[in-house]
């Protein structure tokens, strides 16, 4: 009975920040308010129509995009290596790939200027998206050495022994029994990338930035609703995310693997 | 002579310090069945992974068909392998998994369909090509494995101790369904066992390895009662070991007078030191004092312990001398027996190895 009251309160806990700030996003008056006084979608027209707003979406599309398709096959080969590969100081590269973020964002962040600043390329995505590659690394090698691990080196061996190229027999039958954890893999680098603020911060600027800084930067000049009605698209955006890989993939099943099996 | 398809020359592999195949020279020969035995870490699994190409000998040279493919990597090799934990793709139906040998040769839809179809018939799998491996027991997805090893019609099959991961009684059905399966097809097959009931029954000629190396190679029949070796006596079969010395050509004297008539392979010479091995088999337990076959030596034994086997009972004897050794009795035993009772052994001429 105090375990289910306990369980129910922290989903309440963890639930009430996105549930106030929906209930917000409709509250028709023009400051950020709680409780809402009405309703009316008057802010979501104003988000999707906010010209920075458009450009960061486009430029979150961009990097967001870019980011895991570059990650996911390093992330993968990156996995590969660590569970079959001949490697010297296997741990030492887990531990430097997989930790996921022990450096604090601030420092990190800091780090990509200074060296945006050196190479010149402060004014381009290319640093943004290098930072979105090293930032969903660990994730997408996590994910995918769950699925790297519970495969069979035997299963590749039979298929060169029955005539397949190394190529055939990655496409043919690595590559399909890794699909669960490539899946993993590029969901969390998604929403990783997608959410990315405080590295992102250091490294853009008015043009480049993408969504999540170009929200903090409203918030900073404005005190209206639209910031709310933007983040309630982007919870729901995420979501629907995560509900169609779920639909497809059954991440139950990935999530639930014991990594150290 | 019969044509050799595979052939190892002088091959050698180290892992690390370890020389797990020591400049090992081997000869396969067309259509025959040829089994790898040994222990464990013998190297025979080493042997069958360097003719399949998994792994590259440190020297030597692997021909297969008179071609040197040393070189060549295992896809390039057109070899059949059935792997000890069957390695059937999870993702793939049984007929796509015994498909994918055909499809890698880029052969024709149809004749996929047929070849697949008559594979599946030779394993008796009619009918199951659309369930996946897991929902097939260990005895089906053996066959499964041995199918795409075999629908390709492969120069050479490699089985790797494919009945080791099946239970008892399944794996002797197996193993009488493999020798008809495998007699059908009529294909050089190279079998890495350490089972020495599996190579006996199933081999044309058995290799027996110790340490990387060939101990001996030849007809079941021969390995077991003629081992070439200290080792093959023991490994295969088991024998006990008597000490003695020679007191002419074909006589053995093992200690406090007790002498016995050996048929060995060459004449001993008077005062020689030997060292016999008997198969447990070999040594017949009668009642004391009974009267022997002309020929058979007769010495009597003392029981020290009784292990009962079920359709035999192992008996180990203590004879003079000190010495001791075991024998084999049918069961149901036709005379008591019992730990610490005297019976007189009969023991034929030829039932001696030289070791």
């Amino acid at each position: 009975m105090i375990g289910r009251a306990a369980v129910i309160a922290l989903v309440a806990f963890m639930t009430l920040p996105t549930v106030v700030v929906i209930v917000v996003s409709v509250n028709p008056t023009a400051i950020l308010s709680f409780p809402p006084t009405g309703f009316s979608l008057r802010w979501y027209v104003n988000a999707l129509t906010y010209p920075q707003f458009q450009r960061a979406a486009v430029n979150s599309l961009i990097v967001t995009a870019a980011a895991s398709l570059l990650a996911m096959p390093i992330g993968t080969a990156a996995a590969l290596a660590l569970e079959r590969g001949r490697l010297r100081g296997r741990h030492v590269w887990a531990t430097l790939l997989l930790s996921p973020l022990v450096v604090p964002g601030v420092a990190a962040g800091l780090g990509f200027l200074i060296l945006a600043a050196g190479l010149g390329l402060l004014r381009s995505r290319a640093v943004l998206i290098v930072a979105h590659v090293a930032l969903v690394m660990p994730f997408v090698v996590r994910s995918v050495w769950v699925s790297v691990k519970n495969l069979d080196p035997m299963l590749a061996r039979a298929a060169s022994s029955l005539g397949a190229t190394p190529w055939r027999s990655f496409r043919r039958v690595t590559l399909p029994l890794l699909a669960p954890g490539l899946t993993a893999g590029l969901l969390f680098a998604v929403i990783v990338s997608a959410n990315e603020f405080v590295v992102s911060l250091f490294v853009s600027n008015r043009v480049t930035e993408i969504l999540p800084v170009a929200m903090f930067s409203y918030v900073v000049n404005y005190t209206d609703p639209t910031i709310a009605a933007m983040s309630s698209l982007f919870i729901g955006l995420t979501f629907a995310a995560v509900w169609l890989a779920d639909r497809f993939f059954g991440l139950a099943a990935v999530f639930l693997l014991d990594l150290d099996r | 002579m019969a044509r050799a398809v595979v052939e190892l020359r002088g091959c050698t592999r180290d892992f690390g310090t370890v020389r797990a195949v020591d400049a090992l020279d081997l000869a396969v020969h067309e259509g025959e069945l040829l089994s790898l035995l040994g222990p464990s870490g013998c190297g025979k699994t080493t042997t069958l992974n360097l003719i399949a190409g998994f792994v590259a000998p440190s020297a030597g040279r692997v021909i297969v068909d008179g071609q040197d493919v040393t070189a060549r990597p295992p896809h390039e090799r057109g070899l059949g392998v059935v792997f000890q934990s069957y390695a059937l793709f999870p993702h793939m139906s049984v007929f796509e998994n015994v498909a994918f040998g055909l499809r890698e040769r880029r052969v024709a839809k149809s004749e996929i369909g047929r070849r697949v179809g008559e594979a599946l018939a030779l394993v008796r799998l009619q009918g199951q090509g659309e369930r996946r491996p897991r929902q097939l027991s260990g005895g089906m997805q053996q066959r499964a494995a041995l199918a795409r090893a075999l629908v390709y019609a492969p120069r050479v099959l490699l089985l790797d101790e494919p009945l080791a991961a099946l239970d008892r009684k399944l794996r002797q059905e197996m193993r009488a369904e493999l020798r008809e399966i495998l007699r059908e097809v009529g294909i050089t097959t190279v079998f890495v066992t350490h089972d020495q009931e599996e190579a006996l029954s199933l081999s044309d000629r058995i290799a027996v390895m110790n340490q990387g190396r060939i101990e001996q190679l030849g007809p079941p029949r021969d390995v077991y009662e003629r081992p070439a070796t200290r080792f093959v006596a023991d490994f295969i079969g088991g024998s006990s070991r008597l000490r003695g010395r020679a007191s002419g050509p074909d006589r053995v004297e093992l200690g406090s007078g007790v002498t016995v008539e050996v048929r060995l392979g060459r004449p001993l010479q008077v005062g020689e030191d030997v060292e016999l091995g008997i198969r447990p088999e070999r040594v017949a337990v009668t009642p004391p004092g009974g009267a022997g076959a002309s020929g058979t030596s007769r010495l009597a034994g003392r029981i020290t312990r009784l292990t009962y086997l079920g359709a035999q009972t192992e008996v180990a004897l203590a004879i003079a001398g000190g010495q001791s050794l075991l024998a084999l009795v049918t069961e149901p035993s036709p005379m008591p027996l019992a730990v610490g009772g005297e019976v007189a052994l009969a023991l034929s001429p030829d039932a001696f190895l030289l070791l």
